[in-house]
């Protein structure tokens, strides 16, 4: 309720992008272009052990005989791969052991993006692991962590502390070849977070990423890889942001999510990369693969995401129902305003007996924007007894932008029931007038109302996270009326 | 508190307002009754300041501000309130979110303090009470699968928490049986003051039973063509409108 409030607040001090600022930090970064090289560098600058760089390697050489994919909803001009850096980092010696060691400068940025970095702030109990460009500047909490077990760290020191972990889970969700966008990130990515739950382990605190592209003409690649052992119970957080800038920048990402017998994974993420400005110019594209795998009998995972920001978003988070029993939720808000696009939604792929999985997704347009939901729930022909249920919703501004739904449905199973609800609806002139009448101005009454319109997914949200994705709500449709 | 000066107002190019007059005075209770189709909900639309009532003519001065230069939201910070005949559905945002909102809202227009939750739920249970709106109502999303009865009273509810300087009732006893009528009625009731004035819209006089008004307008065909004390609505109940062209109705 408050934060209705404050997304009104926030409006008004808010210049259209806050997170638009830059930082000055001498960085390092490999040369321009992509060759072998850049991949041997960027491994080297990891101090990599000789079968990640091998892993890497094929992962180029594979890459190279690949096209870029077309059939999204989303049009750019190509990208030339050969005109941008593959990693850069924040110039210092070795890894910071503790908060002192970090450049003042990296921490103010911190502070700027709001985020809790000093540890009296980390009583709140969220961990975070921060990404600054390529490399992971600081986790906080390791040791509070370490003694219930868990371990949340960069994945470059995971790859050389736990090199038998990675071995066995990297690549087994997402494999290399998987995609254009995964198998580039295979060959670069600089770095990430990996997450080990042991057994029976449920993590004692919220744990979370903040990624941010401060470099220009800098790529970033992250990797995440969070597995959940037997029993054991963990929630991640990501959010992201990228400073203003003309030209456009390529994130792609890749995470995978690997649940055992009854544990469970929650991840969300708010995504608030750089849209571009007004006119379309610059903005993050946006290729993400997230892929989460219920291994396990009676496991879950659960996808939630708020998308606001990038040029570009071509995304599917999306859940292997291999175990018997197990469950995948996508709770998904994506906005799109002036020239985004988005082209996001989620897969559903039902293998094991008495799967079930919920998709809820809200797609908000605005400006000149275009919004796709793309689905896939997918029954195999062994999996008996599967229920799914998808409710897509789409809320239009204005007259200028698109809504678009794609669901896909594969049943080989007569057994499966798969609902599948949509709609379509435009914040009406009756609306805002009540709202308006009751002294609410214009808009906030829009933010009220795609509050309202998303409220089953900002319910699926931790708390804090809630009260942030309300303000963006309000913030990235500001100018979207009137 | 209010004055109307020969307003004339258009929507989508059609006059329906020709020119009307009216003065109320703080504190007044005015009823204007007429047949369907005579601008009886154009007046309240355009006294609130819907967007496509053009008002090609006249003048309306509330607390001797030209209404007609304020927005819709400055209106009702300033006191306005309109109680709609068919109140809209909001959906996922609960009633008590609304309220809230649209409180403080008015509250940081005035350059008022906002108030805080607790202060705010102590204030919702009290207007809410009499009016029997349930804590559970509360939790619902405004309007959403509300009947009847539950919208108006969720708009006697806003009204009394948001406490106007002027209240126009926009046909508030349609679509209410008679219980419901007395509970609306008294919650209108309780907010009559010396300071408060009320303009009730309304098509039928048995809600004037209730609400008992000061004086009565018979609004025909865009214009005043009669106005007498609360008896008027009593004749009328008896004669009908044919005689102030009800033929023409829909």
């Amino acid at each position: 309720m408050a934060a209705v409030k404050e997304t009104v607040e926030t409006v008004g001090e808010v210049e259209k992008y806050k997170y638009g600022f830059s930082t000055e930090i001498e960085s390092e970064k490999a040369p321009i272009g992509l060759t072998e090289d850049t991949v041997r560098y960027i491994s080297a600058k990891k101090n990599e052990p000789e079968w990640m760089l091998e892993w890497r390697l094929e992962a180029f050489r594979r890459w190279k005989n690949m096209e870029e994919p077309t059939w999204a909803k989303v049009f750019y001009p190509t990208m030339d791969y050969q005109n941008a850096y593959y990693y850069s980092a924040p110039k210092q010696t070795a890894g910071p052991e503790s908060l002192d060691e970090v450049d003042p400068k990296l921490l103010e940025t911190y502070e700027k993006l709001g985020i809790p970095l000093e540890e009296q702030k980390m009583l709140a109990g969220v961990a975070v692991d921060a990404v600054f460009d390529s490399v992971s500047v600081v986790t906080t909490f390791k040791e509070k962590l370490k003694e219930a077990g868990v371990i949340f760290c960069p994945i470059s020191e995971a790859i050389r502390d736990y090199p038998d972990l990675v071995k066995k889970y990297l690549g087994s969700v997402v494999p290399v070849t998987d995609n254009f966008f995964a198998t580039l990130n295979s060959a670069v990515f600089s770095d990430g977070s990996f997450v080990y739950i042991p057994k029976g382990v449920r993590c004692p605190m919220e744990l979370s990423t903040y990624f941010r592209i401060n470099e220009k003409q800098t790529g970033q690649f992250e990797r995440t890889l969070i597995i959940a052992e037997e029993g054991s119970y963990v929630s991640y957080l990501e959010g992201c942001t990228a400073p203003q800038r003309d030209e456009n920048q390529l994130h792609a990402a890749v995470v995978e999510l690997v649940t055992m017998d009854d544990a469970e994974i929650k991840y969300s993420t708010v995504q608030n990369w750089y849209p571009g400005d007004e006119n379309g110019k610059g903005g993050i594209y946006n290729f993400v693969t997230k892929r989460g795998d219920c291994r396990g009998k009676n496991s879950k995972i659960s996808w939630t995401q708020v998308e606001t920001g990038s040029a570009i978003t071509w995304k599917y988070p999306s859940c292997i129902l291999r175990g018997d029993n197990s469950r995948g939720e996508f709770y998904s808000i994506a906005i799109s305003n002036t020239k985004q696009q988005v082209d996001s939604g989620t897969k559903m792929i039902h293998l094991g007996k008495n799967t079930s999985s919920r998709i809820v997704s809200k797609g908000i347009s605005a400006g000149g924007s275009s919004n796709t939901y793309r689905g896939l729930v997918s029954v195999h022909k062994k999996a008996e007894n599967v229920r799914n249920f998808t409710q897509c919703d789409s809320l239009l501004i204005g007259d200028k932008c698109s809504a678009h739904t794609v669901p896909y449905i594969e049943a080989k199973n007569p057994t499966a029931i798969l609902e599948h609800e949509a709609t379509t609806s435009k914040i009406s002139d009756e609306q805002l007038f009540y709202c308006m009448q009751r002294g609410v101005p214009e808009e906030e009454a829009v933010a009220l109302i795609v509050n309202g319109f998303c409220r089953d997914v900002l319910q699926q949200l931790p708390m804090e996270f809630a009260v942030e994705a309300q303000k963006l709500v309000g913030i990235s449709l500001e100018g979207s009326v009137g | 508190m209010l004055e109307i000066k020969n307003l004339h107002v258009e929507v989508g190019g059609k006059e329906i307002l020709k020119g009307i007059d009216l003065q109320i005075g703080a504190g007044e209770v005015h009823a204007i009754m007429g047949p369907n189709g005579s601008g009886k909900s154009t007046l309240s639309y355009v006294l609130s300041g819907r967007e496509g009532y053009e008002v090609t003519q006249g003048s309306i001065t509330y607390k001797g501000q030209d209404a007609l230069a304020m927005s819709v939201d400055e209106r009702a910070a300033a006191g306005i309130f309109l109680a709609f005949q068919y109140p809209i559905e909001i959906p996922g945002v609960t009633t008590m979110t609304f309220l809230k909102t649209a409180l403080n809202a008015q509250r940081k227009a005035r350059g008022e303090e906002e108030l805080d939750a607790v202060k705010f739920l102590k204030l919702v249970r009290e207007k809410a009470k009499p009016l029997n709106v349930s804590d559970e109502m509360l939790k619902r999303p405004l309007n959403v699968g509300f009947s009847g009865g539950e919208k108006k009273r969720a708009e006697i509810l806003q009204m009394s928490i948001l406490e106007p300087w002027l209240a126009i009732l926009d046909e508030t006893d349609s679509g209410l049986d008679i219980d419901a009528l007395k509970v609306v009625s008294e919650g209108v009731n309780a907010l009559r003051s010396p300071e408060r004035s009320m303009l009730v819209i309304t098509h039928y006089q048995r809600l004037l039973d209730y609400i008992v008004p000061d004086k009565v307008h018979v609004l025909s065909r865009g214009r005043i063509v009669k106005t007498g004390g609360k008896d008027l609505a009593l004749e009328l109940e008896k004669s009908g409108y044919a005689e102030y062209g009800a033929d023409e109705a829909a």
